[in-house]
C-alpha cells in the first residue's frame, strides 16, 4: 500500500547530489549567533548579558509566553554581544553572540531524564524547557503541539516525506540514525498516551525501509507508511489525509482531525533530550544547489554562520545568483551568507544564473494550476481576483485556505507568479477584517 | 560582514516546470501535421497554400495589432500560428485565398485581440472565423471530389461539388465512402478533417505530451457515439452509423483540437466533462434536426459561451470544507 493525497505535482527531485552522502559533523564555529526568535510565537527573553560565561546547553533566553520556546547556548564560551542581527527572515532580530572556547563544557542542567517513570504532565513540563521546535521548517514549538493535542488525538504521524527537491537531511537521518527517531516516537506516544503512530516516508527513500521494519518488529503500534513521491506530500494537511484519509477542517488544527504531526528530526531531538538531557542545540542541514562545489549533509550547531557551511562544502563553484534557506518550492531567498543556521533550517541552497526565472505572460487558462492544487482551489481565479482587488471573490473562493506550497506557480506554463499573488490576496483579506 | 553578493531575492517557489506557452503551442502544431499532410495528399498543393496563407496572416495580424496598440509582442508564442493552422484545416480546399486572409484577420483581430489577446477570448478564434466565413455559404459548402487537380493560387469557380459523408447521412443514407476511406481521409470534406487516423495520431501525441487530457475528447466523442449508436440516422445500421458520424465530418478535429482549446474550455476536470457532453449533444442535435449537415462548429461555439457558468457550477469542494466554494452570490462557506 502506498499512501498519497489528491492532486499535487512532480518537481525534479535533484536529491542525487546529496542522498548518498553521509552526515558530516561540522566543527563548532568560533562564534554562534542565536536569535531570540527561531520559532513561531513570542520571542524568547534574553537571560544573559555581554561578558557572561555560558556553558553548552545552558538556557540563555527563556520562553516569552506559552507559544514560544527557550534558546540554549550551542557552544560553551563567553557572551560577547546581545544585539540585533540579520535573521534569515530578512529583518534584524535581537540575538545573543557567543564566542566559542572550544571546550564544549556541558551545563549542569543537562541530565538524562528517567522518562520511563515520568507522568504525562512531568514529560510535558520537561519538554517546555527543551527548546525543541518543529524541525521541518515552520518551527512551531513542540510542547505547544503536545499540550494542545493531549486527549484530542489518537494518531501520531511522523513526517519523513521530505518532498522538497534537493533536501536530503531527513533521508540521511532515517538511514543513519533510525534508532533515535523511533525512540523519540515511543516517547511521544507515551506523552500523548496513544497507541498508534505512523512513520510516513516517501518511496524515494525506500533504502531506509528494511532497517526501519527491523527496528519496528518489537513495536506493533508504529506503522511504516510508504508515500507516493509527490509534492507537497509533506504538507501537514496533505500528509494527514494521505495516511488517515481525514481532512483537517478549514481554519482548524491537525488535532481537530485527531492527529499530531512531527518531523523525523524533531523525534530525534526529543530522544536526545530525554535520554541524554540535551536541549536543542544542533540539527542536520543539507547544503546543495548548482553553485555549491561539493554538496553535503551536515550536522551543525544552531547559530553557525551559513558562510561556514558553504566554506566547508568547498565554497561556491560559480557566482551564486540565488541563495535559499530551505527548499526551492517554499524556501526563503537570502541576500547574504552572513546569517545563522536557526532551528528551522533544513537546507541552504545556492544556484547559479541558470536558475533565473522566466518572464510571466498572459494566463492561457490551461487549468494546470487547478489540477495540481492540493487544496482544490482555483489558483488562476484567486490570482486574477487579487489583481483586481476583488475582495468578495477572494473570500468566496476560499483564498485563506491556500497553504502556499507553490505548486501552481511551479506548473504554470505562462510563468505567472500565482502563489505570490494569492499571498498578497491573503494579506488584503486580513487587512480588511476588523481588528479583534 | 562578508562582501555583498549580486543575488536575486524573490518570493517562493524558486523553480518552474519546463513547459511554457510556446512549447505547448509547438506541440499542438506538431500534432496537426499528420492531418495537414493527409490534406495535402488528398486535396493537392492548394491545401498547403491555404495553410501557409492562414498562418502567415494570423501571425502578422497579431504582430501588427500588438505593435500598433503598444502591447507586449506575443505574436510569436505559437498561438496565432495554431489558430491559423486550425482555420486552414477547416476550410474547403476550393475556397479562394482571400477567404483564408479574411478568416484569419477576423479570428485574430476581432475574436482574439479585441478581447485582450491570448487567454482572454471567450470563443475559439478559428471556429468563430469559420462561422463568420459561412456568410459566403456557397464557397464554404462546396467540397471538391478527392484527388482533383486544382490551381494552386487562382480562384476555382467551376469545380464539381461532391457529396460529403455528412451530406449523405443528412439524407438518411449510408455514405458512399467505406469505413476505411473515412479512417484514412479519402473522402470529400474540409482540408484537415477527413482523416480520422491522422487526427487521432495527433491527439495521442498531445495526450502523451500531457498537453491535453482525455476529459473533453472522451466525453465529447463518447456522447456522440452513444447517441448515434442508440438512434442511428439509417435505421438498423447502428454500429456503422456511429462509426461514420465520428470518423466523417469535423467531430474528431473538433473534439481533439478545438473543443479543448485551453482558453475557451473549463479549467477544471469535472467542468470539462460536462462541457464535452454538451458539445456532443448539441453537435448531434444540429446534425439530426438543423438545416446544416454539420454541427461541430456551432456546438463548440455555443458551449464556449457557457464555460464560465460551468466552471462555477462544477467547482471542487475545497479541502477541509463541507460545501463547494460557489453559492449564488459568490459567498462560499
Amino acid at each position: 500500500m502506498v499512501y498519497t493525497f489528491k492532486r499535487g505535482t512532480h518537481p525534479d527531485g535533484n536529491k542525487e547530489h546529496t542522498q548518498d552522502k553521509s552526515i558530516e559533523i561540522l566543527k563548532a564555529p568560533e562564534y554562534v549567533v542565536l536569535p531570540v526568535s527561531m520559532h513561531i510565537g513570542a520571542p524568547a527573553k534574553v537571560l544573559v548579558k555581554a561578558g557572561d560565561t555560558v556553558k553548552l546547553g545552558q538556557m540563555i533566553a527563556e520562553a516569552g509566553g506559552f507559544v514560544s520556546a527557550p534558546v540554549h547556548a550551542t557552544v560553551s564560551g563567553t557572551v560577547t554581544k546581545v544585539e540585533p542581527r540579520l535573521h534569515p527572515n530578512g529583518s534584524k532580530v535581537m540575538s545573543v553572540v557567543i564566542e566559542n572556547d572550544f571546550n564544549d563544557t556541558w551545563d549542569d542542567s543537562v541530565q538524562p531524564f528517567d522518562y520511563e517513570n515520568m507522568t504525562q504532565d512531568e514529560l510535558c513540563d520537561a519538554l517546555m524547557k527543551s527548546g525543541i521546535v518543529g524541525h521541518g521548517g515552520a518551527a512551531f514549538p513542540t510542547h505547544v503541539k503536545v499540550k494542545s493535542g493531549i486527549g484530542n488525538i489518537d494518531t501520531i504521524i511522523i513526517n519523513g516525506a521530505e518532498c522538497e527537491p534537493y533536501i536530503t537531511s531527513d533521508h540521511r537521518l532515517l538511514l543513519e540514525r533510525p534508532e533515535e527517531i523511533i525512540t523519540g516516537i515511543e516517547i511521544l506516544m507515551k506523552i500523548f498516551g496513544v497507541r498508534n503512530a505512523k512513520l510516513a516516508i516517501e518511496k524515494n527513500k525506500s533504502n531506509t525501509f528494511e532497517r526501519i521494519e527491523e527496528l519496528l518488529a518489537h513495536n506493533d503500534g508504529i506503522e511504516l507508511c510508504p508515500l507516493e513521491v509527490k509534492y507537497p506530500q509533506g504538507a501537514e494537511k496533505q500528509l494527514i489525509y494521505a495516511v488517515t484519509q481525514r481532512e483537517v477542517p478549514s481554519k482548524k488544527l491537525p488535532a481537530d482531525a485527531g492527529c499530531a504531526v512531527f518531523n523525523v528530526d524533531t523525534c530525534g531531538a526529543i530522544c536526545r533530550y530525554f535520554t541524554l538531557g540535551q536541549p536543542m542545540y544542533r540539527r542536520i542541514v543539507t547544503v546543495s544547489g548548482s553553485a555549491i562545489s561539493n554538496p553535503k549533509n551536515l550536522e551543525v550547531r544552531i547559530g553557525t554562520p551559513i558562510s561556514n557551511l558553504v566554506e566547508f562544502c568547498g565554497g561556491f563553484v560559480r557566482d551564486p545568483y540565488k541563495l535559499l534557506m530551505g527548499g526551492p518550492m517554499m524556501g526563503v531567498a537570502q541576500f547574504t551568507t552572513d546569517i545563522p543556521v536557526i532551528k528551522g533550517t533544513n537546507a541552504f541552497l545556492a544556484f547559479d544564473k541558470t536558475g533565473d526565472l522566466p518572464k510571466p505572460t498572459q494566463c492561457i487558462r490551461c487549468g494546470r494550476c487547478v489540477d495540481v492544487c492540493p487544496m482544490s482551489l482555483m489558483p488562476t481565479y484567486l490570482y486574477h481576483m487579487n489583481e483586481k482587488n476583488n475582495l468578495d471573490g477572494l473570500v468566496g473562493y476560499n483564498t485563506m485556505d491556500c497553504i502556499e506550497c507553490g505548486a501552481c506557480t511551479y506548473i504554470c506554463p505562462a510563468k505567472l507568479p500565482l502563489v505570490q499573488g494569492i499571498r498578497a490576496g491573503k494579506h488584503k483579506i486580513i487587512a480588511s477584517q476588523p481588528k479583534k | 560582514m562578508s562582501e555583498l553578493m549580486k543575488v536575486k531575492v524573490s518570493s517562493s517557489p524558486h523553480i518552474r516546470a519546463e513547459d511554457s506557452t510556446r512549447s505547448i503551442m509547438l506541440d499542438v502544431i506538431i500534432a496537426l501535421m499528420p492531418a495537414l499532410a493527409v490534406g495535402i495528399f488528398v486535396f493537392g498543393g492548394r491545401a498547403a497554400v491555404h495553410a501557409i496563407v492562414c498562418v502567415l496572416t494570423s501571425v502578422l495580424a497579431e504582430y501588427v495589432y500588438q505593435k500598433l496598440m503598444h502591447k507586449p509582442i506575443a505574436a510569436f508564442d505559437g498561438s496565432a500560428a495554431v489558430t491559423g493552422l486550425l482555420l486552414a484545416l477547416s476550410l474547403p480546399v476550393s475556397a479562394p485565398l482571400w477567404i483564408s486572409i479574411v478568416g484569419s484577420l477576423f479570428a485574430i483581430i476581432i475574436v482574439k485581440q479585441l478581447y485582450g489577446g491570448i487567454g482572454k477570448n471567450f470563443m475559439n478564434p478559428a471556429l468563430a472565423a469559420r462561422a463568420f466565413l459561412f456568410s459566403w455559404s456557397g464557397i464554404m459548402t462546396t467540397y471538391t471530389a478527392i484527388r482533383t487537380k486544382l490551381p494552386l493560387f487562382t480562384s476555382t469557380y467551376d469545380v464539381v461539388s461532391s457529396a460529403t459523408p455528412m451530406a449523405q447521412l443528412k439524407l438518411g443514407v449510408m455514405p458512399d465512402a467505406s469505413a476505411m476511406d473515412m479512417v484514412l481521409g479519402m473522402t470529400p470534406g474540409c482540408i484537415g478533417e477527413t482523416s480520422a487516423l491522422a487526427l487521432v495520431a495527433g491527439a495521442v501525441y498531445l495526450l502523451y505530451r500531457r498537453v491535453i487530457t482525455w476529459h473533453i475528447p472522451v466525453s465529447y466523442l463518447g456522447t456522440v457515439a452513444l447517441i448515434t449508436f442508440l438512434f442511428p440516422r439509417v435505421p438498423g445500421q447502428n454500429f456503422q452509423c456511429m462509426l461514420a458520424e465520428i470518423c466523417a465530418g469535423g467531430i474528431l478535429i473538433g473534439a481533439c483540437f478545438m473543443a479543448n482549446d485551453y482558453t475557451t474550455s473549463p479549467i477544471n476536470k469535472r467542468g470539462q466533462i460536462v462541457y464535452g457532453i454538451g458539445c456532443g449533444a448539441i453537435t448531434i442535435l444540429i446534425r439530426y434536426f438543423g438545416s446544416y449537415p454539420e454541427g461541430v462548429t456551432y456546438a463548440i461555439l455555443i458551449m464556449n459561451a457557457t464555460v464560465y457558468l460551468i466552471e462555477k457550477a462544477t467547482a471542487s469542494r475545497v479541502f477541509g470544507h463541507k460545501v463547494k466554494p460557489f453559492e449564488m452570490g459568490g459567498q462560499g462557506k
